[in-house]
């Protein structure tokens, strides 16, 4: 038994750095994590101060962070799993937001969590970093380009919802239209099968399973429809979810911050210099 | 009594350490994750259509390239796999194939708008592509969610003690990951020279 326990030991210890070594973050040491030392004090503080505010308005979480070293890994991919570790926004609403700056790598995107993303659109994530941030890091002002950046992300996130609305729709107005009249086929499609899988496809399984306990009625059957859905809501079609605000369980007020446990899948859009 | 209490007790613990209830957790777990790949391809399947239509409106004289995406996209679209077909290796590869056939076709479009410079300046052409970039990130990131959720499943069920209930009990099938696909995550190189 002692040996077995020592030799389990050991395979930890040979394995830990090799998973460490893998991908390793920035601590979450607040609402700036200035890894790469890019933000002057007072700078910081302002991000600090807005990012503080759209928690307060709308109980959502921003970050900023300016990473030194991605690592080799493409910022999109860095990006995402940032988001998870640190777990940034709230549990099961994913309203979390980053704006990620790698200055030696010369990317910067904005990592926009599931529930976020009806609200910060790629296009609308594209639009503010082609227009807000990149011609001021093009111009070597790269505490500028950020403090720019985090005021126009923080101002969408503490709009009203038709404001925030209208600022979506007018970063991609022609293709939305285009959208709604051309592919409505598609969505039906979509539609369609998320239908079939959930009320047909689950629980004939489910049935299946359980076949010869609950042979006669179709009970389970609508006891897992609802809780299928919950799960599900999580996924690329979670746009109501986004607006409420739900419970804010994250008490970021004075002391420390921390993140939520909200999980990012790759919304947002990138941008180089 | 209290002894005929002691095993049922006894037997229940024994259920739930033979996966009677980590075994279905696991397998809807990964099936989940397969409906957010399934919804991330329909994402960029339904930002196509619009890519389409304004490459046509300016580059015209790409019919073919044009027209290999639009027969993609309708080939992809029609292959589906439900999650009950996920044991079954021939048609994720079918499913797969498909988006990867789509994949390198819109790829292939999008290298060839390069030479058209007025289009690309179009600013909701720009707000198209990046939202078709939008899709193949998440597209990405949902095909590893799910693989690490298979993983997760066929490890449990083809390990002890989960694999007495995963087998007793469900028939447990491992799960079909994805394949990586060389190539499949990074953009084309833009080729002039090919006019295919």
């Amino acid at each position: 038994m002692r040996i077995l326990r020592a030799l389990l030991l050991m395979l930890a210890l040979l394995v830990a750095p090799q998973l460490a070594g893998a991908q390793t973050f920035p601590a979450l040491s607040g609402r700036v994590v200035d890894a790469a030392n890019l933000l002057s004090p007072a700078q910081k503080q302002q991000i600090e101060a807005l990012s503080t505010d759209v928690g307060k308005v709308a109980q959502r979480q921003f970050v900023v962070a300016t990473i030194p070293d991605l690592q080799g890994y493409p910022i999109e991919d860095y990006g995402y799993k940032l988001g998870r570790a640190w777990g940034i926004g709230q549990k099961d609403v994913n309203n979390g937001i980053i704006l990620i700056v790698a200055p030696n790598e010369r990317k910067v995107r904005i990592e926009v969590g599931y529930g976020l993303e009806p609200i910060m659109t790629d296009a609308l994530s594209q639009t503010i970093i082609d227009d807000q941030i990149l011609p001021k890091f093009r111009s070597g002002d790269m505490a500028g380009g950020i403090v720019a950046g985090a005021q126009a992300i923080a101002e969408q996130m503490k709009a009203p919802p038709e404001a925030a609305e209208a600022r979506v729709k007018a970063a991609a107005a022609a293709p939305q239209a285009a959208r709604s009249s051309g592919s409505s086929s598609d969505g039906f499609i979509a539609i369609f099968w998320v239908v079939i899988v959930l009320f047909f496809v689950l629980p004939i399984i489910f049935r299946g399973a359980r076949g010869r306990k609950y042979r006669g009625g179709r009970g389970p059957v609508v006891l897992w429809g609802p809780g299928l859905g919950g799960g599900w809501g999580s996924g690329g079609g979670s746009s109501s979810s986004g607006w409420s605000s739900g419970g804010s369980d994250w008490g970021g007020g004075g002391g420390g911050f921390s993140g939520g446990g909200g999980s990012f899948g790759g919304g947002g859009a990138s941008g180089s210099w | 009594m209290k002894f005929r209490a002691m095993i049922v007790l006894a037997a229940m613990a024994m259920l739930s350490a033979c996966g009677i209830n980590s075994v279905p957790t696991a397998e809807e777990n990964a099936k989940a994750r397969w409906a957010d790949v399934q919804a991330a391809y329909q994402r960029r399947a339904d930002t196509i259509p619009n890519v389409v239509a304004s490459v046509k409106g300016s580059a015209a004289s790409e019919g073919k390239i044009l027209t290999d995406v639009i027969n993609a996209r309708a080939n992809a679209t029609r292959v589906q796999v439900n999650a009950t077909d996920l044991t079954d290796p021939a048609k994720v590869a079918s499913f797969q194939a498909a988006q990867n056939q789509l994949g390198s076709s819109l790829g292939r479009l999008l290298a060839t708008v390069e030479a058209y410079p007025d289009l690309k300046s179009q600013e909701n052409f720009r707000s198209l592509i990046t939202e078709i970039e939008g899709s193949n990130n998440r597209i990405t990131i949902a095909i590893r969610d799910y693989n690490t959720a298979v993983q997760a499943y066929n490890t449990r069920i083809r390990t002890f003690p989960d694999a007495v209930g995963a087998k007793i009990f469900y028939g447990a099938k491992p799960m079909v990951p994805f394949q990586a696909q060389p190539g499949a995550e990074t953009n084309p190189t833009v080729d002039f020279g090919n006019t295919n």
